[in-house]
This record gives structure tokens, sequence and C-alpha cells, in this order.
């Protein structure tokens, strides 16, 4: 029963290739909005896929999206929901593509059809596999909009956590975001390998940028801390505005014996003198010298 | 059997752990240097853990033990060199090792040995010295 079905559909298709095209793509450039996609990359798309559909009904053999036979299919339709899903388009925008071949189809098999029985046999083959490829097309879609959002965040991650050098020996890690446990991870991770690699002594956790400070996030902070002691490494923890202050005594976070600052400048000067550094003020008169040299050991 | 060497230099005890550090070689380690530190009456004890790349619960408390102890023989201890991956590990085990001061690398953890050297041995040094001069 189904052999002559699918041999039927591949007539259709054959026959009535170009009014299949020409009313396909009226139909979804009704749906898209005006500039979304241009006429002739459409049609492109459209006669591909219907070119391939073509190749997988006529190997015969079931209806499997799985086989062999159809993987093109698969394929073609993996990356154009692929590209759609960078484009910005809807899921129900993506899903129309094939689904819209629906009408031109059923149409053209009314056609060509004289039997009642037939066309219903053939009607429901061709809705099973539109409705089979338009899946595939919407879970293609909402893999490659997981991928995206898995890469961004991941270039979110890395970009928020830059570690900077202000002087030799001391580093300065100005954190911006809320405060959670994959985040600390990064940050403790660069942190730590920033200060084998610059042997720093002194690094300064910044946390102007984090918006609030709960339990977990000054847990989070306080095993920073504690790993870079380990090491060898000292930390202050500097930029805590008041609401933050006032929320941490609140909580009863315990800091233990952390060094905490109000502001980054604070904590760098404090940062310099367990260095044996300081900064003064050049003399009067003098001639204007560069920055370092006022930095003297002292 | 394996055995992890206990150096001395001056009033203060080396010992660098460059193998992987199994149960047995961590409990020969703390029975050495115990001897080691009443026998020469150590001030201070250096470990450098800087090849060390892997950590267990049981290490990390081998790491305190020792601190414990030479803090009981009254010698302080430095642990220097810990990697990065070392120290995530630990902190992740609750294992802050706060008996223990740390330093970045040798030279640091000597320098900060020698300032607790003379700050807590000063009058005992002073009669050493005087002793080796007459």
């Amino acid at each position: 029963m189904l052999e002559p079905t699918t041999s039927r559909l591949t007539t259709v298709l054959d026959r009535h290739h170009h009014e299949l095209l020409a009313q396909w793509t009226t139909e979804q450039l009704r749906v898209f909005r005006r500039g979304q996609i241009s006429e002739s990359d459409l049609r492109a798309q459209c006669a591909e896929l219907l070119q391939v559909l073509r190749r997988a009904l006529g190997a015969g053999g079931a209806i499997d999206l799985e086989s062999e036979e159809w993987a093109s299919a698969r394929d073609l339709l993996t990356r154009l929901s692929a590209a759609r899903a960078q484009q910005g388009f809807a899921p129900a925008e993506t899903a129309t593509f094939v689904l819209s071949l629906k009408r031109p189809l059923f149409e053209a098999l009314r056609q060509t059809s004289t039997d009642a029985d037939t066309l219903a046999a053939d009607i429901w083959t061709a809705t099973e596999v539109l409705d089979r490829l338009a899946l595939h097309t919407t879970d293609a879609y909402m893999r490659a909009r997981e991928e995206l959002i898995t890469l961004q965040q991941q270039d979110m991650l890395e970009l928020s956590t830059p570690v900077v050098k202000l002087w030799d020996g001391v580093l300065a890690l100005p954190m911006i975001g809320t405060l959670d446990s994959s985040r600390t991870q990064v940050v403790m991770e660069t942190l730590l390998q920033r200060i084998v690699d610059t042997g720093s002594e002194v690094a300064i956790l910044d946390i102007t940028g984090v918006p609030t400070v709960d339990t977990l996030t000054a847990q989070h902070l306080l095993k920073t801390v504690t790993a870079a002691r380990l090491m060898g490494a000292e930390c202050i923890i500097s930029g805590i505005r008041p609401q933050i202050a006032q929320t941490i005594v609140h909580l009863g976070v315990e800091l233990g014996d952390v060094v905490t600052k109000a502001t980054l400048a604070d904590a760098f000067k404090l940062a310099l003198s367990r260095l044996g550094l300081g900064v003064g003020r050049i003399r009067a008169g003098a001639t204007p010298a560069p920055v370092a040299p006022a930095l003297g050991v002292e | 059997m394996e055995r992890i060497p206990v150096l001395r230099m001056g009033p203060v005890l080396l010992v660098s752990i460059q193998v992987d550090m199994h149960d047995q070689i961590a409990l020969t380690l703390q029975d050495d240097l115990t001897n080691a530190i009443t026998t020469h009456g150590a001030k201070g004890v250096l470990i450098d853990i800087s090849s060390l790349t892997v950590v267990d619960s049981f290490m990390g408390r081998m790491l305190a033990n020792i601190a414990g102890i030479a803090r009981v023989l009254d010698a302080a201890t430095v642990v220097v060199g810990m990697q990065p991956a070392v120290a995530i590990t630990l902190v992740e085990l609750g294992l802050s090792l706060s008996g223990v001061h740390t330093a970045l690398n040798i030279e640091k953890g000597m320098a900060l040995l020698r300032a607790a050297v003379t700050d807590h041995a000063a009058p005992g040094y002073a009669m050493d010295d005087a002793d080796s001069t007459v």
C-alpha cells in the first residue's frame, strides 16, 4: 500500500514541480515579514528541498527520517534551520517553511487523483512526511538556538572575568554581574593561574559590579580568598557598597580575617604598603617626572 | 622503599615533594620530619609542593598535621608553590590549612621563615652564636 502511494507522490512532484514551487514560495512570502528573506533565496531553498524530497521518496522504502535515503533531506533542513535560528526567525516561522508546502501539494494531489480512497491515502502519506520534516526542522532550530546561547554564555563568562595587573606583585579582579557557582569557578581558576604566572603576592577582588551579595556569594568569595592564601597570596576584597555592607552584616556572613576595603583605591594603597611601597607627591618645582619614580621602596 | 629526603639548611628543614604522594610515603615523611626537627632543633620547616598536581583529603590532612606537629616542637611551617588545581581541591574539601603559612615560591617562603625564626628565636640564636664564637 505504501509503495504505490510514494510513487504517486513522486509523480506529482515531478509533474507539478513548477506550480508547486511557485505556489509554495508565494504561500511563504505572505507569512514572512518584508525583507526578512529575499524571494530568490527562498525560491532556491524551496527548489532544493523539493529536489531532495523527490529523491528520498523516489528511493522507495518506508518513510523513516532516520534512514540513509533521508539523510540529504535531514542535512538540508538542519542547515536551513540553523541559518534561520542565526537570522532571528521565530520557531513558528521556521516550521512554516515545511508546513506551507501542504496546501500546494494537496491541491496537486487532488487534481491528479480520481478516486477518493487513493486521494485520502496520498494525503495521509504526504501529511506524515511533511509533519515529520517539520518536527525535524523545529528540533534542529532549537538545537541551533541552544548552541548559540551556550556559546554566548561562555563568551560572557570569559569576558566578565579579566585579571588585571595593577603593579608588580599586585593583581586586581574587577567582578561584574551576579556571582554564581560556575562563574566563581572560572574566576578562581583564572585568578590562581595569574597569581602563579605573575608571582603576585597581593590580589584585590573588586566587587563594585556585583549587584547583590548573599550567603552563597560570600561563601564563593571566601573560597577564592582561601585558595589564594593556600598558594601564598593575600586577597583584599574591595568595592563593598553601603547596601552590601548592610546585607553582609544582616545575613550574619562571617568574613573571617579577610581584609575588606570600601574602594579599590584603599585596597591598592594597602597592597602597596604590604609590598613595602608607597605613593608620594612629587616636590613642587621639581621637573615633572613619570609616575613610576614617585613610587619608591620605603 | 620510596622516601622523601629531609634536607637541613641552617635552622630550617627543607622538604621537596617531587613524587606522587601515596599514604605510606606521607606517613613516613611525617615520622622523618618529626625526628629531624627534634634532632636538629629546627626552627622552621619549608615544604615545597610545586610538583604536586594531585591531592586528596588524606594528603591535605597530612600537611595540616605536619604543621601542627612542627608548631608543638616550636618550628614554623611554610608550604610553598601550591598549584592552582591543588588549592581549589583543598578548598572544596574544606581544608583551609589555617595553621600553615604559605608562600608563592621557595625564595619568598625562605624570607618568611627567616623573619619568623629571627622574631621568635632571637635569644636562642644569640646564645648559639655566642657558643660558636667561643
